[in-house]
């Protein structure tokens, strides 16, 4: 079964945020196609570190697929060819011997580059910090099943909250929006009575801080859909788009 | 010798936390604010930790090596946690989990500790519903619940396959809250590199930042340490691959114990190694074995072919297939506890049974129940995790059996704690996986979760205020003081001894190293022979660490390679810990098994006489060995058993 593949990649480098980038190109020999797109770069860093180099920085933990701590644009496609995975899930038998692989970090002005394939994605958190939560402290809550809530609400409620920030979507659009992100939390929240009461003022919180923080806007071309590891569905924005502007109208 | 108090409160097993909490001190509003408490981690007991301590009012520094507080490790938790909420009413109480707990742990935790984790585990779920976490219900509006290994009741609560993410989401969103109060501080892409003491008491700790590469100091009135488990010690393992044990260490070389370090999980759902440069493993879930049944060939002949690629699973007839957990287990079959099922996997393979190319695998197989339930029911509870074994393993599920062999998976050792989950030093706490915990020496499916959860929601924000309400007239100190100044110079130095080797080995060919003298003689079986080899390797690795090792770029920069070698620094010292505990221990009890201590049919054979306490490791000094200090468990409430999942 195993088989090993000989592939060129070209990679972006960059020292810093404010520092020029460019491609560099390494080939790298016998990689086992059983193998993780991240131990491909794992071997491509020891490769690097025996000729006394300094490795390629990429983020990257979990290589579960559920952190979202790994990124990377493979081939013109956040995570990469395969459908429905992060990078750390892809796997090198989707690639052919003698390919050549371009990598290059999330290109977004929400998401400057640290190093190399690194890039900060506070701005995530920044969102989430203006509204994307329920007020309540610990203690002094009711029992868990004092408010039934449907089935079909719950379900959908987690298909939302099944996003893992990892920003493939803003990667993914033309104009840099995360609304497919700041949707998810939203619709998640406002499907549950315990995140109904706050919907409004979250919708609006959120929405703001995101427009803030430099995304852009969304024009449905449906990219992020396409391209997120966890199938979270456009259907989001709508309900945030309908949450945003009953906040205004209320207003 | 110190002696060990654990401060258990009196009174009746049910009414020790009660008591506790009525006699407690605590620190009234306007004196909250003047206090500084530094929290490092943001997995489930970090960030439920911070959000309490900052909804009470503290002055909170949160720190986390990773991006975001959402990426903590916490995350990839997949099946559950467990409540006893008896919502199913099946019979399930708090003194039930309490006992499947303790039991499940073969008894080696303590009671007063696990009796409190049970009280408040029914808090949690209604804390989390009440954040908006989305668990499964059921078409009446309630709440699901399944059943998980260890219990005979249904008392996991879920969602999907990803309960782990859910709650640290609801957990990081509490905390965001605070964030945007200015309650919490958050410190993303830092390190903890060491801790502060003065006069005795913690007081800061000295932290790397990873962007910049430089070394900065935090004060904090006291210091809560939730930094996980140290199972990458392995190197392979289930953990992500930025889990460490270093904060750990770092306090147990400023004279914390580090109790039962021995005790580690070893899962047996997961895949496979497929070869050198494999950098982790992935956990299959333990619910596969509900329907999944596990076998290799009765001949050694198949088992050649099959490794070789001659033969296929399907070509084995049912009459040359081993079902050995159920020849062995007949009352619980393929449903015994992971510590069970893992050894019986590994003496298959030790026995030239096993398959996959390697020989260290065994099929777990969906046929049956595929046969007997259909494609279509089979596909609804397990379709997501057939999906992803596909994508790793290129193969399906559905018209093959799955291979599988048992990885670390999660540590029931980690630092001493009393009942305030204050270690022996005064003034630092631990919770969460990084405390040596209320497992035991076997954690059960679910609990984890659960125990983070009660650590930082409802035992630590209660307990640590017991500590701070002494404190109220110290003021904020200066980070100029010269403790500060001497931590920070120990990690300087540290740090470039490292970069000023310049040798010829890279970190991870040195912890690869490290993992395999860990699996081979300090893994699933141990001997007293194959732990005096481990602690000769380790010796000698680490010598070959600190004279070898190459790492590039420099020290005041973003430098990944710098990071994985102080880790790697400090899972050498875990590594050799590990190992004497083990060799210390001569009895075989939950995950720890020591193949001179087994019963006839080959269980874990307990030496309740002389090993029922926790071992606490006092360090002493660089390459010396740390003394053995006891806090002898009492089992006043519960008869201890041997575990028995034959009839």
């Amino acid at each position: 079964m195993e088989n090993s593949i000989n592939i060129t990649l070209k990679v972006w480098r960059q020292r810093g945020p404010k520092e020029k980038g460019a491609f560099e190109n390494y080939e790298l020999k016998n990689v086992s196609t059983d193998s993780s797109f991240l131990e491909m770069m794992d071997m491509l860093n020891e490769q690097l570190v025996a000729e006394g180099k300094e490795p390629v920085v990429f983020d990257h933990d979990c290589r579960e697929g559920i952190c979202g701590m790994c990124s990377l644009y493979i081939n013109g496609h956040p995570h990469g060819p395969d459908e429905d995975v992060t990078t750390c899930q892809l796997h090198m038998r989707k690639f052919k011997d003698g390919e050549t692989i371009t990598i290059e970090p999330w290109r977004s002005a929400g998401f400057p580059v640290i190093r190399d394939l690194m890039v900060d994605r506070s701005a995530y958190d920044k969102i989430i910090q203006a509204g994307g939560y329920v007020s309540v402290n610990t203690g002094g809550v009711p029992d868990a099943n004092a408010i039934p809530i449907s089935k079909v609400d719950a379900d959908e409620a987690m298909d939302s909250a099944s996003c893992i920030g990892c920003g493939a979507c803003v990667a993914a659009c033309k104009n840099g929006s995360a609304m497919l992100f700041v949707s998810a939390k939203v619709s998640q929240l406002a499907l549950l009575p315990q995140g109904k009461v706050e919907a409004a003022r979250r919708a609006k919180a959120m929405v703001a801080k995101m427009d803030e923080l430099g995304f852009g806007n969304c024009t449905n071309t449906g990219a992020c859909e396409a391209e997120c590891p966890k199938n979270v569905s456009i259907s989001n924005i709508a309900r945030l788009n309908r949450e945003f502007l009953c906040a205004k109208i209320k207003d | 010798m110190a002696t060990i108090d654990s401060k258990i409160p009196q009174g009746p097993l049910a009414e020790k936390w009660s008591y506790y909490k009525s006699h407690q001190k605590l620190v009234n509003p306007a004196n909250k604010r003047r206090l500084d408490v530094i929290v490092v981690g943001t997995g489930l007991a970090g960030a439920s930790a911070a959000a309490s301590l900052g909804e009470l009012g503290f002055n909170v520094l949160n720190f986390c090596i990773q991006d975001s507080p959402r990426r903590a490790h916490s995350i990839a938790a997949q099946g559950g946690i467990n409540a006893a909420k008896n919502y199913q009413n099946d019979g399930d109480s708090v003194y039930r989990l309490f006992y499947d707990t303790i039991k499940g742990g073969d008894y080696r935790a303590r009671e007063a500790n696990v009796h409190r984790l049970a009280e408040v585990s029914n808090n949690i779920i209604d804390q989390c519903v009440a954040q908006g976490v989305p668990f499964a219900r059921e078409y009446g509006g309630l709440l699901d619940n399944r059943s998980f290994g260890g219990a005979q009741v249904s008392r996991t609560f879920y969602a999907k396959g990803q309960t782990g993410q859910q709650l640290l989401l609801g957990a990081y969103s509490a905390l965001s809250r605070q964030v945007n109060k200015g309650t919490v501080k958050l410190y993303t892409r830092y390190e903890m590199l060491d801790v502060v003491i003065i006069d005795g008491r913690a007081r800061g700790i000295i932290a790397r930042n990873l962007v910049t590469g430089k070394i900065e100091r935090f004060f904090g009135h006291a210091v809560v340490l939730g930094t996980g488990g140290y199972g990458n010690t392995y190197f392979l393992s289930t953990n992500a691959m930025g889990s460490n044990g270093s904060a750990a260490v770092q306090i147990y070389k400023k004279g914390a114990y580090f109790a039962n370090p021995c005790f580690a999980q070893i899962h047996p759902t997961c895949i496979p190694v497929h070869g050198d440069i494999q950098s982790k493993l992935t956990l299959m879930s333990e619910s596969l074995r509900n329907d999944g049944r596990i076998w290799v060939p009765k001949k050694k002949e198949d088992a050649e072919a099959l490794r070789k690629g001659l033969k296929k699973p399907t070509d084995i007839p049912d009459e040359d297939r081993d079902f050995y957990l159920e020849r062995r287990y007949p009352a619980f079959g393929n449903l015994v506890p992971r510590d069970v099922a893992s050894r019986a996997a590994k003496e298959r393979c030790d026995a030239g049974f096993g398959v996959n190319n390697t020989g260290l695998a065994v099929f777990l197989d969906f046929k049956y129940a595929i046969d007997r339930l259909g494609k279509d029911v089979v596909a609804a509870r397990y379709g997501n995790l057939f999906q992803m074994y596909e994508k790793i393993t290129d193969q399906n599920p559905y018209e093959t059996p799955m291979m599988i062999y048992p990885a670390i998976h999660y540590t029931m050792g980690g630092i001493w704690v009393d009942y305030e989950l204050q270690t022996s030093i005064k003034g630092l706490f631990a919770i969460g996986e990084a405390n040596f915990s209320d497992h035991g020496a076997n954690r059960l499916g679910a609990s984890a979760l659960m125990q983070g959860l009660a650590d930082g929601y409802f035992v630590l924000p209660y307990t640590i205020q017991n500590y701070l309400s002494d404190q109220i007239q110290v003021p904020r100190m200066s980070t100029d003081l010269p403790e500060f100044a001497e931590a920070e110079k120990a990690v300087n130095d540290k740090i470039n001894k490292l970069m000023n080797i310049k040798g010829k080995r890279s970190v991870d060919s040195l912890h690869k190293e490290l993992g395999h003298i860990m699996w081979d003689f300090v893994g699933m079986a141990r001997t007293k022979e194959s732990l005096e080899t481990a602690m000769a390797k380790i010796k000698a690795l680490k010598k070959e660490f600190w004279s070898n090792v190459f790492i590039p770029g420099n020290a005041d920069d973003l430098n990944t390679e710098l990071e994985k070698a102080l880790r790697l620094a400090d899972f050498l010292e875990i590594g050799y810990l590990m190992a004497i505990d083990a060799y210390n221990r001569n009895e075989s009890c939950g995950g720890h098994f020591r193949e001179e201590f087994q019963t006839e049919e080959g269980e874990a054979l307990r030496q309740d006489d002389q090993y029922s306490y926790v071992a606490c490791w006092h360090y002493q000094g660089e390459d010396k060995d740390p003394e053995l200090l006891k806090e002898d468990l009492t089992y006043e409430f519960v008869q201890r058993q041997q575990r028995n999942y034959k009839s």
